[in-house]
């Protein structure tokens, strides 16, 4: 899944290339943009940002999930939770791969992560408190996440758009069995049913902040949207996941917590509170609940990690393996 | 920390046998082997899948879409297809020669 960050630049019209007009056509006849080919610089580094978090985060939302798999209520569940999680570490994987193709080494990434000089996305700076909160997450970011990716594997990046079709087919049966989980408690015992009103609350507002800031906010949207980077703007994308799946929570029972949520059929838009976007710029920039747990996490996956990959380069070698140390 | 950035393999796989090897992307990996462990762990999840070949990344030569004329077809390529060629589904022999003889003098000409 992707934030929509504040703070790149937007292109400088200066210095025009000539190869710029051939580059906007072929986009706007539809057609991919693959790694070898001429592409403005910004649009480079535009998608290595975004593609880089987007890695960043699949790798950060397992962790939430990953901790839970003991607790699991039943076999069906651990096996689902299992799958997901494996699911979301692969999808990471082939993120990295993507923006590999448009320059940084996937060892830089990820060390950018360990360092914070990377972001992720916000709803992975929050912790999952209870096993409600397991099934929102599957559900609700899962849906949200479906949203932006089914859109940007539109998008004109050849790379990213081919390994963003493949995660999609991957995301539907997160959402799906989220939503099981979901349709389960809410039918179930008052206890069951408190666990996820609660844990809605707890991630409701992380959702609405999901898609990134709002329009008003972002400016350089257009540019994005342009270039087919980007196929709608934050606030559409919002605006399709109310649409979509304010009735099915409401369907549930569930109370929405926030007040001045209504349908408004003239515009026929969902209005609701504005996050406060500096709040979402703080989380982002690792300053949430459990920002350091996960930037933690990470690296100590990274460190406990380097004996197998040193051994496995060894084997390559055919050197003899070194062995971890003992402590 | 130690760079263990590993080459890149380019994996197809088989979904049943007789089937052509598709491409499916590319994984990391130190060497051919550990790369057909990888690619089975990240592209065979899920769909069926009988067969993977990893290649070495660095192994493939690729065209230029930048010399994408080479593949324009300049002239007319339809003698080279079946579609090219029209025959009625009745022939009407000239000498009135029987079906049969003209079959086995049109395999005459075909061993010359
Ligand atoms: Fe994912
Ligand atoms: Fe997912």
């Amino acid at each position: 899944m992707v934030i929509a960050v504040d703070n790149e630049k937007t292109a400088s019209m200066s210095d025009v290339d000539p190869r710029l007009s051939a580059f906007e056509a072929r986009i706007n006849r539809g057609e991919k943009i693959e790694p070898a080919d001429w592409m403005p610089d910004d649009y480079r580094q535009q998608l290595i940002r975004l593609i880089h978090v987007h890695a960043n985060s699949e790798i950060c939302g397992a962790l939430p999930e990953g901790k839970w798999i003991p607790h699991a209520p039943t076999f069906k569940r651990k096996l689902a939770l299992v799958a997901k999680v494996q699911d979301e570490v692969g999808h990471g994987q082939l993120l990295y791969r993507a923006a590999e193709t448009l320059g940084p080494s996937r060892e830089q990434m990820i060390e950018d992560l360990i360092s914070g000089k990377s972001k992720f996305s916000n709803v992975f700076h929050y912790p999952a408190e209870s096993w409600a909160d397991v099934a929102i997450i599957a559900w609700l970011i899962d849906a949200a996440a479906i949203i932006n990716q089914t859109m940007m594997a539109e998008g004109s990046y050849g790379p990213y758009a081919r390994a963003l079709k493949r995660i999609c087919y991957e995301e539907a049966f997160h959402m799906k069995h989220g939503y099981e989980m979901c349709v389960v408690l809410a039918g179930g015992t008052r206890v069951q049913r408190d666990m996820l009103q609660d844990a809605l609350n707890r991630w409701w507002t992380p959702i609405m902040m999901f898609h990134g800031p709002s329009d008003k906010e972002s400016k350089h949207t257009t540019q994005l949207v342009k270039w087919k980077v980007k196929l709608k703007t934050n606030d559409e994308q919002r605006q399709q996941f109310l649409r979509q799946f304010v009735p099915k929570m409401l369907d549930l029972r569930l109370k929405i917590p926030d007040k001045s949520l209504r349908y408004d059929s003239a515009t026929e838009t969902w209005r609701y509170d504005d996050p406060d976007w500096n709040e979402f710029k703080k989380v982002v920039n690792n300053g949430g609940p459990v920002s350091h747990e996960r930037v933690e996490a990470r690296r100590l996956a990274h460190v406990d990690g380097l004996w197998v990959r040193e051994a496995l380069t060894a084997h390559a070698n055919r050197q003899p393996i070194p062995m971890p140390e003992r402590n | 920390m130690t760079d263990t950035q590993w080459p890149i393999f380019e994996v197809f796989h088989q979904q049943a046998r007789g089937e052509p090897h598709v491409h499916v992307g590319s994984i990391h990996a130190p060497d051919a082997e550990m790369a057909i462990i990888l690619a089975k762990e990240q592209y065979c999840r899920r769909q069926a899948c009988v067969n993977i070949w990893v290649v070495p990344a660095s192994a493939i030569t690729a065209t230029l879409y930048t010399d994408d004329d080479i593949f324009e077809r300049a002239t007319d390529k339809s003698y080279r297809e079946s579609w090219g060629y029209k025959t009625p589904k009745h022939v009407a022999m000239p000498h009135g020669d029987s079906p049969a003889q003209v079959a086995e003098s049109d395999s005459e000409v075909k061993h010359m």
